[in-house]
C-alpha cells in the first residue's frame, strides 16, 4: 500500500514537471481558452519540436508570459499571431500560412494523390484492356494449329488451353 | 515485334521504383544538410526595433535612437552561452579593426555578466543588460550568440545566427559590412 502511494505520488510529480505552466490568473474561460490555444499553436525557437505550452526553455517561459500580458492588454488572438510572426517570421506557426511560397507544402499531398489515383486508374485499365487481348490473331492461330498438328494433339480451339500449350511448346 | 515493345515499356516500369528512390534520397538528402537551427529573420530590411535598456557597466539608459548615424554592430551574449565566449576574439578583432559594436547581454545575472567581461575582454562601445528578455522578444532573438548588423539609417541589413568566428558566418557578415559601407 506505501508503496502503491509512492508510485502514484511520484507519478503525479512527473506529470507536474512535464507541463510547464506558469499560474495565469485570467479574466475569464475565453481568454483562458485563447491562452492555451496560442500557446499550443506557436513553436518554441529554442526547442524546435516543441509548442510554446510543451516547452521549458526560458524563451518559452518569455513568451507564455508576453503572450499572457497581451491578451490581458485585451490583444486578440490575430493580433498575437502577427506580433509573433514580426518577430520570429511564419516559422513561429505551426500551421504555416496560406501563400503562393506554400503552395506546394498545402496542395502537395492532394497532388501526389491525385497522380496516385490517375496511374491506379490507368495501371487497371491496361489489365483490363490485356485481359480481352486474350483473342488470338489469325498468325498466332496457324502457328498454334501447325504445332499441334507437329505435336499430333487433337484440334482445340479454347484459348486457356491453346496458351498453355504455346507455353509448353516452347 | 510487339514483344519488343512490351519489353521495353516493362523495363521503365520496373525501374520507376528506383528511379523515385533516387529522387526521394536527392530530396532527403538536400533535407539533411539544411540547418533547421537557421530560423531567417523577418526583420532583415526594416528598422531596428526601439529599445530602452539600462547600461551594464554604468548607471543610465542607452536608448536604441543612439544606434543612428554609423554603421553597427549588435552582438547579442551571454556568460551561460558557450559560443558566445568562441567567438569573443573575433568580436575584439572587429571592434580593433575599428567596428563600432554594441553588446546587447541577453538574460543574465549581472555579476556574472561583468566578470565575463573582466575575463576576456571587453570590445563593446556600450553594453546594455535585457535582464528579463524582454526586448529581445521584439528583435527575434531565441539564443545566444545572435549578431545584427545595422547600417547608418537604423535599419537591420543583416543577421548571424550562432557563432561570427564561424568562416561561412564571417564572410557572410563582411559581404553586407562591405556592400554598406560604400553607400
Amino acid at each position: 500500500m506505501k508503496k502503491l502511494f509512492v508510485t502514484v505520488a511520484l507519478f503525479l510529480c512527473v506529470n507536474a514537471w512535464a507541463a510547464p505552466m506558469e499560474t495565469f490568473e485570467f479574466e475569464s474561460e475565453a481568454q483562458e481558452k485563447t491562452f492555451r490555444k496560442l500557446s499550443d499553436e506557436l513553436r518554441c525557437l529554442v526547442c524546435q519540436n516543441q509548442s510554446i505550452a510543451d516547452s521549458n526553455a526560458g524563451l518559452a517561459e518569455d513568451l507564455r508570459a508576453e503572450i499572457y500580458g497581451m491578451l490581458q492588454a485585451g490583444k486578440n488572438e490575430e493580433e498575437i499571431k502577427e506580433f509573433m510572426v514580426d518577430r520570429y517570421g511564419d516559422y513561429v506557426l505551426y500551421e504555416p500560412p496560406f501563400e503562393p511560397m506554400t503552395w506546394l507544402l498545402w496542395f502537395g499531398p492532394m497532388l501526389i494523390f491525385i497522380i496516385g489515383i490517375f496511374y491506379a486508374r490507368r495501371f487497371i485499365a491496361q489489365q483490363n484492356a490485356s485481359d480481352v487481348s486474350d483473342e488470338l490473331s489469325s498468325e498466332d492461330i496457324e502457328r498454334i494449329k501447325s504445332l499441334q498438328s507437329e505435336l499430333n494433339f487433337p484440334d482445340q480451339n479454347k484459348n486457356s488451353e491453346n496458351n498453355d500449350m504455346k507455353g509448353d511448346g516452347k | 515485334m510487339t514483344e519488343i515493345k512490351q519489353n521495353s515499356k516493362s523495363m521503365t516500369q520496373r525501374f520507376m521504383p528506383l528511379i523515385i528512390f533516387g529522387l526521394l534520397v536527392v530530396l532527403l538528402g538536400v533535407g539533411l544538410t539544411l540547418n533547421p537551427r537557421l530560423v531567417p529573420s523577418p526583420l532583415i530590411g526594416k528598422p531596428a526595433p526601439a529599445f530602452e535598456l539600462p547600461y551594464l557597466d554604468q548607471e543610465g539608459m542607452f536608448n536604441s535612437e543612439d544606434l543612428k548615424g554609423k554603421i553597427t554592430l549588435l552582438n547579442v551574449w551571454a556568460s551561460w552561452c558557450y559560443a558566445c565566449r568562441q567567438e569573443h576574439e573575433v568580436v575584439k578583432q572587429l571592434a580593433k579593426s575599428g567596428m563600432n559594436i554594441i553588446g546587447f547581454n541577453y538574460k543574465d545575472k549581472k555579476q556574472d555578466a561583468l566578470r565575463w567581461l573582466a575575463q576576456l575582454g571587453n570590445p563593446y562601445q556600450v553594453v546594455v543588460a535585457d535582464e528579463n528578455g524582454r526586448a529581445a522578444i521584439d528583435w527575434g532573438v531565441y539564443g545566444a550568440p545572435e549578431t545584427f548588423l545595422i547600417d547608418k539609417q537604423g535599419i537591420i541589413r543583416h543577421k548571424v545566427i550562432g557563432p561570427v568566428s564561424d568562416q561561412q558566418n564571417f564572410d557572410e557578415l563582411m559581404a553586407v559590412v562591405k556592400e554598406i559601407s560604400g553607400q
